[in-house]
């Protein structure tokens, strides 16, 4: 029997010349209809050139198939050579037969047109379908994808709706025509943790009802366990490792496989967590930072003809101390205030109400040099025409120091101790890696001698390997320098090896804070729960995960309006919940 | 409040500003309204005839009191009579604004039908031979002086084809459309030429960002033709630059097209303004020049309402 795709011996090039500079050299695989091919691999590896290739995408990329073939049995049994067939064939193919799902749902879909007319297209194009048909059959698509309330939100244009409803809406267009093939390229890389186990269980409940066979495209190991037959790992543009799925995770043959699988933090549910830090133990009484009832609402402005309809309450009663020494992580996805969290401390974004105070009981504000921050983008969070001496000067300045043999004897320590060499001083940005550039991130923010150093998404831009040693340096330099993290991510994983307290954000609220292993291992809230289910895990094979269309709640509320005051239960020595109705 | 409310509220404000600068900068100019209107003659009048002329016009008293009599002027519809024309400014605006307006118009229509598809071309031909031909050909648009496009094609006409373009006095619209037609014609080409380069490069720029975006793949995935992948997913999202341009470009030429207007023998608001200027008719002048702004004002509203119909991302008066 001839399989739904073939392809063999796929050689894919780019620019002028392809043949100098191939970036697909060589990749073979079969795919069955009703099977799941994850193809694994590094940025750079290959894998989406690969996938963009089976429905010819790649040649508006500037790509060009320059060796062997690809097949594609099409619905009446015909066998389609894809490398060789022109643009109105293609045309046809796309949408009708093989559908695809992208990375990025918040920019994949046309922000002028609604969504209704962007899944209708599809249905006026392969099915020939007009005007109320078209409409019936796009609110059948949104509704098959669990979206609720699908003919009202037809309507809508991309901007009103979240990620994770964006990217339903991409699978209900790229299922509209019921293709026998979906090509889906890290479809929930972009999304929050929560979401993406919602994607991935609408995708696997989807391709056991219409039996189509699937590509998935992804560099997260861990996700792949849950939904994949067979993986082929790709490197350089080659295919370095194929197989079923239980092969190549528990007996890896090819090194670069084994290193992807080592290298990458598992979560393991509070047992990973550190334990070098105990309140009871620590010598000091007053906390680095304590934060009061901290409230910050943004103000919804009114559209040309009606009025304000109220606030955003972004960050609402939060209060939490953190003791030298610690590392407090604050999680929770996007939208739930963990960021608007940290800006707030730093004097980024003035608070509605609360307060902050540092360890001598001054108030914080934004020019206090006893915090500093560390941004998620190393290569956006150094100015490029700035030298590094200059860069690590600027903080000295802006806090009305001069730069004198002292703040350079401090800057070649600094460099020296967050393991650079010294000649850096002399460099620019772009001469270092992603991950030097986030140790240089680091130096600066300590070349005041900050108590509380805030950390938002530190490490979440870097590649896991380097991940791993940047954390391995923030741990050292904490015991070195007594400093107090905040520190802000989405990465269960990350979190469980950073943090000593976590607190759960949801909807601009702490639902859930304590110690890391009694939380992680034991949470009490739904939502602390619901998060730490979602943890993808090589552990949980062909999991079926549980579809919740759950939104998550609006975050505008009239004007002055006053949450109710919240309810903890207490159910550790250091772990409590809010109570919930 | 809502945005439109706060947007026409600025406008007296805006207006106040330009009537202050408009009504200061004609009098520090040298010379005077009487000697411009008599000419030479003006040498032969004694000290007492001028001050009663001067009393006559107004322009005696201080101007403080000038400024202000003619602000209540202006607030009641009245931007005082044009010492020149023996009649109200406006009334005199009024009878050219027409022809500008349709001037502007006609070119604009010029300048997005030629401009738009020959940028919305170049971008799909990114880097080909007809794309290098269509930029050049922009570039000339841009730097070529517009009246030697006008008296090119002028000459071009007459000489290579015989025909001659409609001249003699103008003919409103309404009274002969297809007289009138004929003599707009080559005035609108003549100024949508360059405003049609203009369209074409930022048109060009503007579709070869959004071809590379996002959602123009995903239509392509869904086997959404070329040409609709081009006319409904990319161009709708790259149009805003255009508006822009074509905004300010249509707001300039409500202020009358001097040269043009010239070569054509159009009684337009450009030619208008010049006359004023140059025989020192200051009621003319400050209604023009008042005109002239509140029209700008108007074109930027309706440029920033587009905006809104374009793109349902951008909501007007928010601020971040």
């Amino acid at each position: 029997m001839t399989p739904l795709l073939s392809v063999s011996g796929l050689r894919v090039g780019f620019g002028r010349d392809p043949k100098q500079n191939e970036i697909v050299k060589g990749v073979s695989f079969d795919l069955d209809a009703g099977e799941t091919l994850a193809i694994v691999g590094e940025s750079g590896s290959g894998k989406s050139v690969t996938a963009l290739s089976i429905n010819r995408l790649v040649d508006f990329g500037g790509g060009r198939i320059i060796g062997g073939s690809i097949t594609l049995k099409r619905a009446d049994g015909s066998i389609l050579d894809i490398t060789g067939a022109q643009e109105p064939v293609l045309e046809k193919i796309r949408g009708s037969e093989i559908g695809m799902i992208f990375q990025e749902p918040m920019t994949s879909l046309n922000p002028v047109l609604t969504i209704g007319r962007q899944i209708e297209e599809s249905f006026r194009l392969h099915r020939g379908l007009t005007g109320r048909q078209a409409t019936a059959a796009a609110k059948d698509a949104l509704d098959r994808v669990r979206i609720p309330d699908a003919a009202r939100r037809l309507k809508y244009t991309p901007n009103q709706l979240s990620g994770g409803m964006l990217q339903r809406v991409m699978i209900a267009m790229a299922l509209a025509c019921n293709p026998r093939l979906l090509i889906a390229d890290e479809p929930t890389t972009a999304l929050d943790v929560t979401v993406q186990a919602q994607i991935m269980a609408l995708l696997g409940e989807l391709k056991r009802e219409t039996d189509m066979g699937m590509i998935f495209i992804t560099h997260d190991i861990g996700l792949v366990a849950g939904i994949a037959d067979k993986v082929m790992v790709m490197q350089a543009g080659e295919a370095v490792e194929q197989g079923p799925l239980g092969d190549v995770l528990d007996q890896p043959k090819h090194p670069y496989t084994q290193h992807l699988l080592s290298a990458v933090p598992h979560f393991e549910s509070g047992r990973a967590a550190r334990s070098d830090f105990s309140r009871e133990k620590s010598e000091a009484i007053v906390p680095a930072l304590k934060v009061d009832g901290l409230t910050v609402r943004f103000k919804v402005a009114g559209s040309i003809l009606s009025r304000s309809p109220g606030s955003v309450h972004a960050v609402e009663n939060v209060g939490f101390d953190l003791m030298p020494g610690e590392t407090l992580a604050i999680v929770g996805e996007s939208g739930s205030g963990k960021s608007t969290t940290a800006r707030a401390i730093l004097g980024l974004v003035k608070p509605t109400r609360g307060s902050f105070s540092a360890n001598n009981g001054r108030i914080v504000d934004g020019s206090d040099p006893s915090v500093q921050m560390v941004f998620q983008n190393p290569y956006a969070s150094l100015n490029p025409r700035l030298r590094i001496d200059s860069i690590l000067a600027e903080p000295v300045i802006a806090a009305g120091g001069r730069i004198d043999a002292e703040t350079r004897a401090k800057m070649v320590a600094l460099l020296k101790r967050v393991g650079l060499p010294e000649n850096s001083l002399l460099r620019y940005p772009h001469e270092f890696s992603g991950g030097q550039r986030q140790r240089l991130c680091i130096a600066r923010a300590l070349m005041l001698n900050p108590s509380i150093v805030v950390l938002d998404e530190a490490v979440s831009a870097l590649d896991v390997s380097v991940q791993a040693k940047v954390l391995e340096l923030l741990v050292d330099l904490q015991h070195e320098y007594g400093l107090a993290y905040l520190f802000v991510s989405h990465d269960m994983a990350v979190v469980e090896r950073i943090a000593h307290r976590i607190a759960v954000l949801y909807a601009g609220q702490i639902v859930e804070i304590g110690n890391a292993a009694s939380l992680l291992s034991n949470p009490q809230h739904s939502y602390t729960k619901r998060l730490i289910s979602a943890v993808p895990s090589i552990e949980r094979r062909n999991q079926h995960f549980e579809l919740d269309t759950r939104q998550v709640p609006s975050l505008v509320r009239p004007p002055g309006f006053e949450p109710p005051p919240a309810e903890w239960q207490t159910c550790g020595p250091d772990h409590r919940a809010r109570a919930e109705a | 409040m809502s945005y439109l409310a706060r947007r026409l509220l600025t406008f007296p404000l805006v207006m106040l500003g330009v009537s202050i600068l408009v009504f200061v900068a004609i009098r520090l100019v040298p010379g005077d309204a009487i000697t411009a209107m008599l000419g030479t003659e003006a040498g032969l009048l004694t000290p007492a005839q001028r001050a009663a002329l001067s009393a006559y016009f107004g322009i005696d008293k201080p101007i403080l009191v000038q400024y202000w009599s003619w602000l209540l002027g202006v607030l009641q519809g009245d931007l005082g009579i044009s010492v020149i024309h023996g009649k109200p400014a406006l009334t005199i605006i009024l009878e050219r604004f027409p022809l500008t307006l349709q001037l502007a118009l006609m070119s604009m229509c010029v300048a997005l039908l030629v401009g738009l598809p020959a940028g919305v071309f170049a971008a799909t031909r990114n880097e080909k031979i007809s794309d290098l031909a269509v930029r050049i050909f922009a570039m000339i648009g841009q730097s070529t002086p517009n009246f030697v496009v006008g008296l090119l094609i002028i000459y071009a006409l007459s000489a290579g084809f015989g025909i001659l373009p409609t001249m003699g006095e103008f003919t409103p619209f309404l009274t002969d459309p297809l007289r009138n037609l004929g003599q707009m014609i080559l005035p609108a080409i003549t100024l949508g030429f360059a405003f049609a380069a203009s369209v074409t490069r930022i048109s060009r720029s503007a579709m070869l960002d959004v071809l590379s975006d996002d959602y123009v793949r995903t239509a392509r995935s869904k086997g959404v033709p070329k040409r609709s992948v081009i006319w409904r997913h990319a161009l709708p999202n790259a149009l805003i630059p255009v508006v822009t341009l074509s905004g300010v470009e249509f707001g300039y030429l409500l202020g009358g097209a001097v040269l043009v207007e010239q070569i054509y023998a159009l009684p337009g608001l450009g030619r208008l303004v010049l006359e004023a200027i140059l025989q020192r008719d200051y009621a003319l002048v400050q209604g023009c020049v008042l005109f002239i702004a509140f029209n700008f004002m108007v074109v930027n509203l309706l440029v920033d309402l587009a905006y809104v119909t374009l793109d349902p991302r951008i909501r007007l008066g928010e601020s971040n």
